[in-house]
């Protein structure tokens, strides 16, 4: 059972503020470039292969991660609120599974 | 995202660079690491200043290695290593809602190597900077 991608927004903002997004998720980023220890073969690359985040179904920011991000991966950028809404987060990964987070924010 | 003095030192002795000169002359890049430099500018002329690279100056785990980059006005952030097997390292896009151009990441380097960031600026103009990062332990890239 996949962890829960974590994503950390302000719970509040006012109109046009820019907030800043940090999310987190659990992934072992294979780089493709380790060897079995016991086989000697090439681990196969297995990573997230596209970040895209979204707002009321607006494009926020969209990441193209290679072999060389990190395992478990951080991202941090910023979204510029225009409305209270719904920040959609999607990591999609080389065998095509796809991990989906959303957060709330209001305006205050 | 506040890239105040406190943030940079908080990275553990942060190394922040201002580009001064264009990429491909500033320093011996390897042929492939130019060559993915190359692609994503199409050839095109990179100027000085406007983009910061903000990564420790000395890497202990070369598995997860910090990165800010900011390029105000950028739509595109293109990160590579010189010294990775691959020199690819991730690709930055902004889009409508995003407040700035600036994104934080974890990288994995291979061994002590500059780290190149080029960025596609909303006038299609190009700007980049690069900062070396001395690895102890080196991560797989």
């Amino acid at each position: 059972m996949a962890i829960k991608p974590r994503i950390k927004l302000p719970k509040t903002a006012a109109i046009d503020e820019v907030v800043t997004v940090k999310t987190l998720l659990t992934h072992r980023m294979e780089s493709g470039r380790r060897r079995d220890p016991d086989t000697d073969e090439i681990i196969p690359r297995m990573i997230v292969h596209t970040f895209e985040a979204t707002f009321n179904g607006r494009p926020v920011v969209t990441f193209k991660p290679e072999g060389a991000v990190s395992e478990n991966p951080y991202f941090a950028f910023s979204l510029k609120v225009p409305e209270a809404g719904e920040l959609t987060c999607v990591w999609t990964d080389d065998e095509g599974e796809v991990f989906e987070g959303s957060k709330s924010i209001e305006i205050a | 995202m506040n890239l105040s003095r406190r943030r940079a030192l908080a990275l553990g002795g942060a190394v922040v660079t201002v580009s001064l000169v264009p990429v491909s002359m500033a320093f011996a890049l390897t042929e492939e690491t130019q060559g993915v430099i190359d692609a994503f500018t199409g050839g095109a002329a990179v100027a000085e200043g406007g983009v910061t690279l903000i990564m420790p100056e000395l890497a202990e785990n070369g598995g997860a290695v910090p990165m800010t980059v900011a390029a105000p006005g950028a739509v595109s952030i293109v990160i590579v290593a010189d010294g990775n097997p691959r020199p690819e390292v991730i690709t930055f896009n902004f889009e409508e809602l995003s407040g700035n151009s600036e994104a934080s990441t974890r990288i994995r380097l291979a061994q002590t190597q500059s780290v190149i960031a080029v960025a596609e600026m909303a006038d299609g103009s190009f700007a980049s900077t690069s900062v070396e990062v001395s690895v102890t332990l080196g991560g797989c890239g």
